[in-house]
């Protein structure tokens, strides 16, 4: 039975114009840009052609390396991801206390615009090791987000849930986890979600900053010693994989926030 | 099941205060509702119908006046009634949890009270919604059932929490004309399996005399008890009720009372009756 159900979902996703014109989308784009290294546009002098990159892919990836630059790199993202979700707490903590926003939302926005490699510096030299390092301005690069979504998730709460839900008998505890988390969690997923696109730009900026000569190589490293050695498919395969590793573990975010925030995709 | 759920309502008032200009809302109302009486409150826009409505089911406060239910005080100024499920409000949008099944929603209140287990609340709510016509949507989630459905879907969580009065305001509102109708008979299907007291607001004349034991009609602001007209059409009632000499009476009566309240609503720059 779920084995069917499984077929069927694969197949419909197999058959959807949507994945097609994806498909397209993603040829389109290499055609056009084989096409404009075959012109030689000015320009592009410095970008190799994509056959150039594919040739520079496959050989990248057969190596230790690159997959050591990878696991470092998602470690570290996973790291600084788990306790950026300290931001949900804090986010709810907003949006339920009074007191508790009148006494920290003031710090918390003049540190809030604050962009995460202006932190560097003061992290290198607060922290003992790279790792605590890299991992602490992830950590600065996307905790603000994920408490602004979830706070403005609690903020549009419908007073009616809460005033049905208090009719009906409910204590404060049974408001908080009946009414205000479920209906804060589409905005708890996006903010997870946006979170998740933000690590991964900050970890190969942090890396590329502080993890030269020191630390553990990730792919931001990786690239940063690519440009100096002049290794420009090395750069681009870099690129590539930095996005689709931040696209995996977005989509992963966005299943777990689908599937816990079912209740929304009826009609 | 519960008894009782007589309102005595004495010289309520509540004056806004925002920023030091009083806006009287409601002045010296006064007025009874016996236990199991429908009673229905229609009045122009902003003439406090909501008010009361919120004052009584503790969302909101009076600033004189008191009310009270089966004789003991419910609130008086400077007493803070804490809203309950012995008032239970329907609200005029719907308050359905969306991220709940049916089935949590229609339960939630006896759980929640810690007055039934969840099997046994399940297995009433169960009974209820076949009896009501909604057998089989227990396990679908409030978006998934049309505007109607779920307004029944509320009724029968209303009525779950065993209250002593319900508090419906404007439930309809919302609805097409054809589904409304349909709703009235299905409210009162529901009101005669449990008598309980109903304090109903609306501004649909038609609505009010089809359900009503009495119609209350309220002045424009301050709003205060202007005329109280009674029902005598024979229950259980359908919509061949609404084709009777004796409705258009009653509809005459009612439409008379109103409409100078509201034309007074109107020259007082008032919005009008909406």
């Amino acid at each position: 039975m779920r084995l069917a159900a499984w077929s069927r979902r694969v197949r419909r996703t197999a058959t959807s114009a949507g994945l097609w014109r994806g498909v397209a989308g993603i040829a389109l784009f290499f055609a056009v840009w084989e096409a404009a290294s075959l012109v030689k546009l000015p320009f592009l002098r410095h970008v190799p052609a994509p056959h150039i990159v594919l040739e520079s892919v496959v050989q990248t990836i057969q190596t230790s390396a690159y997959w050591s630059a990878v696991y470092i790199s998602a470690k570290r993202v996973a790291i600084g991801y788990v306790i950026v979700l300290l931001g949900v707490p804090i986010g709810l903590a907003f949006g339920v206390s009074r007191l508790f926003k009148y006494t920290f939302f003031p710090v918390f926005e003049t540190l809030r615009p604050i962009p995460p490699l202006a932190w560097v510096p003061l992290s290198i030299l607060v922290w003992p090791t790279m790792e605590m390092t890299v991992i602490s301005v992830i950590f600065l690069g996307s905790f603000f987000t994920v408490v602004i979504n979830v706070l403005g998730g609690v903020e549009t709460l419908d007073i009616r849930y809460v005033r049905a839900a208090v009719s009906m008998g409910a204590r404060p505890w049974q408001v908080f986890w009946k009414v205000v988390l479920p209906a804060a969690s589409p905005s708890i997923f996006i903010g997870a979600a946006i979170a998740m696109g933000l690590t991964w730009e900050i970890v190969v900026a942090a890396e590329m900053v502080s993890s030269i000569g020191s630390g553990q190589a990730g792919l931001g490293a990786m690239m940063w010693q690519a440009y100096v050695g002049g290794v420009i498919p090395l750069i681009i395969t870099a690129m590539i994989s930095i996005g689709l590793a931040g696209l995996i573990f977005s989509a992963l975010i966005w299943q777990i926030g689908a599937y816990a925030t079912r209740w929304r995709r009826v009609t | 099941m519960t008894q009782g759920g007589g309102l005595s309502i004495r010289n309520v008032g509540k004056v806004y205060d925002p920023e030091g200009i009083n806006v009287l809302a409601l002045q010296d109302f006064s007025f009874d509702i016996s236990p199991g009486e429908f009673c229905v409150v229609v009045g122009p826009s902003g003439c406090g119908k909501t008010t009361l409505l919120n004052i009584i089911a503790g969302f909101d406060t009076l600033t004189s006046g008191e009310i009270l239910m089966d004789g003991s005080l419910l609130t008086a100024p400077g007493k803070r009634l804490s809203p309950g499920a012995d008032r239970m409000v329907v609200f005029q949008h719907g308050a359905l949890f969306p991220w709940k099944t049916v089935l949590w929603n229609v339960t939630c209140g006896p759980v929640l009270q810690g007055r039934l287990a969840r099997a046994e609340a399940e297995a009433q709510a169960r009974r209820l919604l076949s009896r009501t016509g909604l057998a089989g949507i227990e396990e679908q989630y409030p978006e998934e059932l049309s505007s109607g459905m779920r307004r029944r879907v509320e009724l029968v969580r209303a009525l779950m929490n065993d209250p002593k009065v319900l508090l419906l305001d404007e439930p309809f509102r919302a609805l097409d004309a054809l589904t409304r109708g349909v709703m009235h008979e299905h409210l009162l299907e529901l009101y005669d399996l449990a008598r309980k007291t109903v304090f109903f607001i609306t501004h649909d004349l038609e609505e009010a005399i089809f359900l009503a034991d009495r119609v209350v009609v309220m002045t424009t602001r301050p709003g205060r008890v202007k005329k109280v007209i009674d029902i005598d059409l024979p229950r259980p009632r359908d919509h061949h009720v609404l084709t009777t000499a004796r409705y258009g009476e009653l509809e005459e009566e009612v439409l008379a009372a109103v409409e100078e309240e509201a034309r007074k609503a109107f020259e007082t720059g008032e919005r009008e009756l909406a």
